[in-house]
């Protein structure tokens, strides 16, 4: 798979890696969603009953698969494209680039590298301990699923972790940024009328979705 | 003005280069910048020292033969603007002025700052023509064509060539450039026919050659001495999409 994605055109790359994106963000807003469940004064139930419907759904099953075959060729093809990018300057100029760009663009294989960095540890909390290979920080459920509720606040009630969590909400940030108004750029779709709200939008969703999800541990920070 | 040039020198394509520091006094601000490369020159040649090899044809602007990345930016400190346009006033009196030559794996350097540009050649090469056949001129009415896409692909084909869009991209990659002769055809009548055949194959090129993948940062468009758009991009991603789903 890897070797023909090697041979597509650096265009066909690019486009895939478009549509994988807005795709992983099409999830981030449901997962969000999911999330903000945390919030409720209820001891989990909703965000229980939310996850176990993400658990035990045969569509979000599916989607599941989807998914992560969407991360992973999302990251596979950033790291290949990147790699040409590098080679294809094998000596770089005494004085680094002074032309006017946006900043967050030139940083999309970094904060990219940051976020996988992230969705390992994210692994490690919480999917890795559904699949049983990592062990639960917290007493299980009564049904012996993993009660990723008390998981949850453990986690954000440690100020490193949730701070850290915060950190890495800001990298997404800046790598959202820079994603949506160039994915459409990608798929060609550009236009004098559309394009500049496309851009509000990416600014607006690149703010509002990494803020949403900040917002879960700065609660369980300031009322634990 | 006095003057510090630091200026890249390799007497061939695979020699170790390496910069080497002049002095360079009593230059007026009014000189073109390779009018103060010239007078260089002059005082190399009568040291009995080799003088810079630097390209340039025109010096009108036109040509896009002139090239050189002048204190990190292809074609100095200047916006919209080729090097043989740029004039020493942009500069202050006592400056360094770094100069190298384009660096792109497709653009090998030949001699100091001439690079071989003719990696852009062999992409226009595979498709950026219409194949018409010779005889009298057809009546100037007989094909219609909207004053907005004739505007818009004039626009395009305002590209010269230089190659400051490969020079500034971060990834050296040649999308602005391709995706300018990719425009001007595809937006009339005439170029459409070999359209998908055209923006395959250049594509295809672009890569072979080594150029990089756009990152949508745009240092193409802030250098573009003609002031491309980065919505031709948008267009051959689109005329590429088209063309591989048709
Ligand atoms: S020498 Fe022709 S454009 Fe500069």
């Amino acid at each position: 798979m890897t070797v023909s994605f090697l041979q597509f055109s650096s265009i066909t790359k690019k486009i895939w890696m478009a549509l994988l994106g807005l795709f992983l963000m099409v999830f981030l807003v449901v997962h969000l969603g999911i999330n903000l469940c945390l919030l409720r004064a209820d001891d989990g139930q909703w965000f229980h009953e939310a996850a176990h419907f993400m658990g035990t759904n045969y569509v979000v099953k599916i989607f599941e698969v989807v998914l992560f075959a969407g991360f992973i060729f999302h990251i596979i093809l950033g790291i290949i494209l990147q790699l040409k990018n590098w080679l294809s300057r094998p000596v770089r100029y005494r004085i680094s680039n002074r032309s006017v760009t946006p900043f967050l663009s030139k940083y999309m294989i970094y904060t990219g590298g940051i976020i996988l960095i992230f969705l390992i540890i994210h692994f490690m909390n919480f999917y890795f301990i559904k699949l049983g290979w990592v062990k639960s920080p917290v007493p299980l459920l009564e049904g012996g699923e993993p009660d990723f509720y008390q998981g949850a606040r453990w986690l954000f009630e440690q100020p490193f972790y949730s701070i850290l969590y915060i950190v890495l909400m800001a990298v997404l940030a800046f790598h959202l940024n820079h994603a949506f108004g160039a994915a459409f750029q990608t798929l060609g779709l550009e236009h004098n009328s559309y394009t500049p709200w496309i851009k509000g939008f990416s600014t607006a969703y690149s703010i509002l979705i990494p803020l949403g999800f900040s917002i879960i541990p700065l609660y369980f920070l300031i009322f634990s | 003005m006095n003057l510090t040039l630091k200026i890249w020198r390799q007497p061939h394509t695979r020699a170790k280069g390496k910069f080497i520091t002049y002095r360079l006094d009593d230059i007026s601000p009014n000189c073109s910048f390779l009018e103060m490369l010239d007078i260089l020159n002059e005082q190399l040649i009568g040291n009995d020292e080799e003088p810079v090899a630097f390209d340039h044809d025109c010096r009108e602007g036109i040509c896009g033969m002139c090239s050189l990345y002048i204190n990190g930016r292809p074609h100095g400190p200047d916006d919209a603007i080729t090097t043989c346009q740029l004039h020493m006033r942009k500069f202050r009196d006592g400056a360094t002025i770094v100069i190298e030559p384009w660096r792109a794996k497709p653009f090998p350097v030949i001699k100091d700052l001439i690079v071989d540009r003719t990696a852009f050649d062999r992409i226009i090469q595979e498709g950026g023509y219409i194949s018409v056949h010779t005889g009298g001129a057809p009546d100037a009415n007989s094909i219609l064509i909207s004053k907005e896409h004739a505007d818009l692909s004039m626009d395009a084909a305002a590209c010269i060539g230089c190659g400051a869009c490969v020079a500034a991209c971060k990834n050296a990659s040649a999308m602005l450039f391709v995706s300018a002769k990719v425009s001007q055809f595809a937006l009339l009548p005439q170029g459409k026919v070999e359209a998908n055949d055209r923006v395959k194959k250049m594509v295809a090129m672009m890569d072979e050659l080594g150029f990089g993948n756009c990152t949508n940062t745009y240092a193409c468009e802030a250098e573009c001495p003609k002031l491309i758009s980065r919505s031709n991009i948008a267009r051959m991603n689109r005329e590429f999409i088209c063309a591989k789903v048709s």
